[in-house]
């Protein structure tokens, strides 16, 4: 190797500049397509639990706090980030977002998500269940034990044929 | 206390680092190399990855904690030198990831060791590897937070839940 090339060496160097990125100072957005921490909108979630049954890592719990509530916890801990959730997800309630920046120092108390659905129950076998209609929803939450005998059309389609 | 003082002046100045992989895919070691590269350049840190855990400050743990290798990364932990660092790169070592349950992995990094920092991500990208590296420096601050979210019965309202309306949740 000579000098001559050393310089040439240095020249080349020089020209291309500053290439190190500003990140942890600056912000640098993701590229187009990033799949980031998924996060349920509440309001558009039916409970149905599609999520829970594709997640590779199963981290998405499906829970029946009470007859009326039921809760999704995710456990963000050991998301993957396919996003198969937000592919399955019949109203589009689960989103990707371009979260990156999820380091922490305390991962079970961070990295969780727990989103409470309102539900209707079923009033003859107390499960929760989505009500089909609007107008069904507004009816006054909670198991009345007065109208299980009752004909009452809160009846979860698992057990439509109990009804004739 | 001036240990303590030791540890504040000295370890913000340049931490090297051992990177152990302890089952990974290689995927967050690939992650790792690109932060060493120029163009991310986790050495403007002062960070450094050398050969020897005796050498270190802290710990890179990549994967989940497999049977196998939990003796040997034990080992290695005892190796590093007080005060030491521990960071679980990747969802495998921060909870296990896809593989939390099966039957020849432990869990995630903490099942074995005490670990500080936790960058999620599968694999993680190297600007969050450097977030979580400029965090534990305390050079920016932590972004993430737990979500919680309520869905009213009547009219639809996203809440923040009271302490005492979450659940418990306990990991397998």
């Amino acid at each position: 190797m000579t000098i001559a090339s050393k310089l040439k060496e240095a020249l080349l160097c020089m020209k291309a500049g500053r290439v190190t990125l500003p990140y942890p100072f600056e912000p640098h957005d993701p590229e187009e397509g990033f799949r980031g921490l998924p996060k349920v909108d509440v309001n558009k979630c039916i409970g149905c639990g599609g999520c829970a049954n594709v997640c590779p890592a199963r981290l998405i719990r499906v829970i029946d706090k009470d007859q009326s509530t039921r809760v999704l916890v995710f456990l963000y801990e050991r998301c993957t980030f396919c996003g198969r959730c937000a592919e399955v997800c019949p109203e589009g309630a689960i989103e990707m977002t371009r979260d990156f920046e999820l380091s922490t120092d305390d991962v079970h108390d961070d990295m969780i998500g727990e989103y409470h659905i309102f539900m209707g129950p079923c009033e003859r076998c107390g499960r929760c269940y989505r009500p089909p209609t609007a107008l069904d929803k507004l009816m006054k939450p909670g198991m009345r034990e007065d109208t299980i005998d009752r004909k009452c059309p809160m009846l979860c389609p698992g057990r439509t044929e109990e009804k004739e | 206390m001036i240990r303590d003082w030791l540890i504040q002046k000295v370890l913000p100045r340049s931490l090297w680092v051992y990177h152990t992989n302890c089952g990974a895919c290689n995927g967050c070691d690939i992650e790792v190399l690109d932060v060493l590269t120029p163009y991310y350049d986790a050495e403007r840190f002062g960070i450094k990855v050398v050969g020897s855990p005796r050498h270190a400050d802290a710990l890179l743990v990549s994967g989940p904690m497999t049977r196998q290798t939990a003796p040997a990364v034990r080992r290695v932990y005892e190796a590093v030198p007080d005060p030491k660092v521990v960071f679980a790169i990747g969802s495998c070592a921060t909870g296990g990831g896809m593989w939390h349950d099966t039957y020849n992995v432990l869990g995630g990094a903490d099942q074995v060791l005490p670990v500080d920092f936790y960058v999620p991500g599968c694999p993680p990208r190297p600007e969050a590897i450097l977030h979580g590296i400029a965090t534990a420096l305390g050079l920016t601050p932590k972004e993430v937070h737990a979500l919680h979210a309520i869905q009213e019965a009547d009219e639809v309202e996203i809440e923040e839940l009271a302490e005492e309306q979450r659940l418990v949740h306990e990991r397998e």
